[in-house]
């Protein structure tokens, strides 16, 4: 029986080219015939040269992560050989340059097949060997080479001698396939053709901020946030909005607590080391109640890490990073799907609690691509805020830091209201002016964290803290982020072998869901926290909030989990109980 | 500016005096401090601008002279340390229809936030930057500054400063202010009327105002003595000569050193798409098809 769901790594030194975007080329042309694919991605630190590797998970049905391992191994070279032999699943296929690889005998099937000698020999177009590549892919996998040749055509549109070539190459390879005994099961059926979009969560984050309102966006360029700035600087223009590349992260979040102060929804993207320098600002957007949005792509560290890599290192520096007490929002989106929903509520968050919202994103979910479901704008539309204004108040009466009972007080817009007033950073009066005694230190704290628990109330419900699997668990996940398909697999696989076990997927962090969680742990008899960092970062949130003493699952190194760690984990726990 | 808005009508056209700019809170600052005079100046130059209160936002970091919103009655930012440019710059950016003041030390603009200034003045954002130049951290009470002169004892400095101080008119002119000048507190005329230009010069403008501190470093007998204006017939658009006389070390000259025209950030970054477009995420999507 064929597999329709299986996983294709390619591997090379990007000095040759094409790694990247041969594996991009094929899932393109295969979400356009509607096939779900949910990709991978390293990029060495390296600018040119160095290892890289692309990895698409394929399937006629919903694929939620990015697997186990990989069936198909492309190698343009002897070190992609090397370097990934080990994840090939027994039973897979390994497809290699037959002039720069030697492969051993080994476990799975091989073809061999001297693409850079075409290129150069046959086809005299050595730029095409990826395309070539593309067209064996194809042959041997059943995708048609008519969506490919489309992508060919679009893709060199303007320059007519390139797609000839081009196409050329792509047919060689598809040709070239008939010479090659199949003695693999890996076949694609046909997909059923629905229109779905393929979008990373970088481009997912961009989309919801830009629906949101979002209108003035300022960023220092970092690996792996850098295209949101890039995509905002062409696109804000547009939308009647404005885009800053900052001096640093300390000027990108201040302009973007400026912006808003004037009225902006605004937003900065980071990664880790940027998000460190912003933190004294942080607490300024807390302090003096601007809303902002902070995006933190989270990659390994610390220091400069390992830039390219992922990791959810920077939890801590989200919940609890700065001088002093002040109340923020997390957020953690679990898929690219789900980039869209979690920001537009981080900024529905933002404006209504006028306050700091971090999008806790990581390297992996920004740089993946997924084949994702028309999103639905009416389910989004609620989250959409505006923040309150001194509407209808006399200019003499205006008390810019009103203390009431939910926290929020009403926030003049210079040029629009008539209503001056000094934003601070200082501790004040509810007039905004300077005040440092213990009695108001006490009153204002107690009013900026009124908000923080008003927000716990609005999101502590299903819809953001999604229960899945058994009513009655011998083991309950509880995971954050990026982690949410890989933990999602493991628990259908888990469930499937008949073990009772559940997964709770918080897009909240802070402030935690407490109901749900709580009435989530009670229903199961041990409770682990799977998470990419070494400290056990939620685990400790968690036991802080909550007092539970989770199990831990742990993985650094700069990959994500697959769902048979998981899953090894799962059985570990229940099979020693 | 924000989607739809439009910029609060003003209720009547009765003059606004100097006292409507007071916020009413007495400043803190030290009996002979010279940022009375520049506030003093700031008032001035908004009532003769007739500018509206909610119309003008004054950003300041941290230091003495970064108080200074709390007693304008106008909008203002009081932020963390050295931030104030870039503040400023997000505020402008959202609403180019407001006039923003930045105000603040020689800690906050040439020290902390030091890398901040030649963005602010190479970008030509219309900004109008005023820092008061005491040459000590006065809020810290008398460390040494980035322009304290050399041998200058303090307590941060006991065996003297070895550092050359900053020439921030200079650093202004090499890093492309368009508006660059100098004032004195203790000529708050003048000064009103450099910040007057200042704030009707569309780009960015720098004031350098010598500022003393009356408390940690008093250097009211030194600048009476130094001061002078420029040369009657200074030709303020000549970079080359307007570097030339920031480079003096003789006398500490005053007046508009240098002004140019060149096109403002805002307006320019506004511009690039001429054509708004609603937002629709079902179009914007396509693209991802």
């Amino acid at each position: 029986m064929p597999r329709d769901d299986f996983i294709i790594r390619i591997g090379g030194d990007t000095a040759i080219g094409g790694v990247i975007s041969t594996g991009e080329n094929f899932t393109l042309a295969a979400a356009r015939l509607g096939f779900h694919t949910f990709t991978f991605r390293t990029y060495p630190a390296e600018i040119k040269g160095g290892h890289a590797w692309f990895q698409v998970r394929i399937s006629n049905r919903s694929v939620v992560s990015l697997g186990d391992g990989c069936d198909i191994l492309i190698a343009f070279d002897q070190e992609a050989y090397e370097l990934h032999r080990g994840d090939l699943n027994d039973g897979g296929v390994l497809i290699y340059d037959s002039d720069l690889v030697q492969p051993e005998d080994g476990r799975f099937i091989r073809y061999g097949v001297p693409f850079q000698k075409i290129a150069r020999q046959e086809l005299d177009f050595v730029r095409g060997t990826n395309v070539l590549i593309l067209g064996v892919m194809a042959g041997l996998f059943g995708l048609a080479p008519a969506s490919l040749e489309e992508m060919v055509r679009s893709r060199y549109k303007r320059r007519a001698e390139l797609v000839e070539k081009n196409l050329e190459a792509l047919n060689y390879g598809y040709q070239y396939t008939k010479k090659i005994q199949k003695q693999d099961k890996f076949w694609l059926g046909t997909a059923d053709h629905v229109a779905r979009l393929i979008m990373s969560g970088n481009d997912a984050i961009t989309a919801g901020a830009l629906y949101a309102g979002c209108r003035y966006f300022a960023g220092y360029p970092i690996t792996p946030a850098s295209d949101i700035l890039e995509t905002m600087a062409i696109q804000l223009p547009r939308f009647g909005g404005v885009c800053l590349q900052a001096e640093d992260e300390m000027a990108a979040l201040a302009s973007v607590i400026g912006a808003s102060y004037a009225g902006m929804k605004a937003m900065t993207a980071t990664s880790g080391p940027g998000f460190s320098l912003m933190t004294e600002l942080l607490g300024l957007s807390s302090m003096a109640e601007v809303p902002v949005v902070i995006v933190d792509a989270q990659r390994s560290g610390p220091s400069t890490g390992m830039p390219t890599k992922l990791e959810q290192g920077d939890l801590f520096q989200a919940l609890y990073g700065g001088h002093g007490d002040f109340p923020r929002i997390v957020v953690a989106p679990g898929s690219v799907q789900n980039c869209f929903r979690v920001t537009v509520l981080a900024f529905g968050l933002a404006e209504k609690y006028q306050c700091p919202v971090i999008i806790l994103s990581d390297q992996s979910l920004s740089h993946r691509t997924e084949t994702v479901e028309k999103v639905d704008t009416e389910r989004l539309s609620g989250l959409v805020m505006q923040r309150l204004r001194p509407n209808g108040v006399e200019p003499g009466e205006y008390l810019r830091y009103q203390l009431n009972d939910n926290g929020v007080s009403p926030m003049a817009v210079p040029g629009l209201d008539t209503h001056p007033y000094v934003a601070t950073g200082l501790e004040h009066d509810e007039r905004g002016h300077p005040r440092l005694s213990p009695t108001t230190h006490e009153a204002m704290t107690a009013k900026r964290f009124a908000k923080l628990e008003a927000a716990r109330m609005e999101i502590d419900n299903e819809e953001l803290a999604p229960r899945y699997g058994e009513e009655k668990a011998d083991l309950g996940i509880i995971g954050w982020g990026a982690t949410q398909g890989s933990i999602r697999e493991a628990v259908d696989r888990a469930l499937g072998k008949g073990y009772r076990v559940a997964a709770m997927h918080p897009r909240v962090l802070n402030p935690l869901p407490e109901e749900r969680l709580r009435e989530f742990i009670g229903s199961c008899k041990q409770v682990l926290v799977p998470e990419v960092n070494y400290q056990g970062q939620f685990a400790h949130h968690l036991a802080a909030t909550l007092g539970v003493r989770p199990l831990r699952l742990n993985k650094i190194g700069g990959l994500p989990f697959t769902p048979g760690e998981v899953f090894a984990k799962i059985e570990e726990v229940l099979n020693h109980a | 500016m924000p989607d739809g808005a439009k910029l609060a009508p003003v209720a009547e056209a009765e003059a606004l005096t100097l006292k409507d700019y007071k916020s009413g809170d007495k400043p803190i600052w030290c009996p002979g401090c010279g940022d009375f005079g520049v506030l003093s100046a700031t008032y001035k130059a908004l009532a003769t601008l007739q500018l509206q209160r909610h119309e003008v936002v004054v950003v300041a970091g941290i230091g003495c002279s970064s108080r200074t919103p709390y007693f304008m009655s106008t909008f203002g930012f009081h932020g963390v340390h050295g931030r104030s440019l870039p503040i400023a710059t997000g505020v402008k950016l959202a609403n180019p229809d407001l006039t923003v003041l930045v105000m603040g030390g020689d800690g906050d603009l040439m020290a902390i936030g030091a890398g901040h200034f030649p963005h602010a003045a190479a970008r030509n954002i219309d900004l109008t930057c005023v820092m008061m130049d005491n040459q000590t951290y006065g809020l810290t009470k008398a460390q040494s500054s980035p322009t304290s002169f050399i041998g200058h004892k303090s307590k941060s400095t006991p065996y003297g400063v070895i550092t050359k101080p900053m020439n921030a008119v200079l650093f202004a002119l090499s890093n492309g202010a368009t508006f660059v000048a100098r004032g004195y507190s203790a000529r708050p005329n003048e000064l009103t009327q450099l910040m007057v230009q200042g704030i009707q010069h569309k780009g960015f403008s720098f004031v350098h105002v010598q500022s003393p501190c009356a408390e940690f470093f008093n250097t009211y007998d030194y600048y009476d003595e130094h001061v002078t204006d420029l040369p009657e017939d200074w030709d303020r658009h000549d970079l080359k000569t307007a570097i030339a006389m920031a480079l003096t070390e003789e006398k500490v000259h005053l007046g508009v050193f240098y002004q140019e025209e060149r096109p403002v950030f805002e307006r320019t970054s506004w511009e690039f798409e001429p054509e708004r477009q609603q937002f629709d995420l079902e179009t914007y999507l396509k693209r991802f098809s």
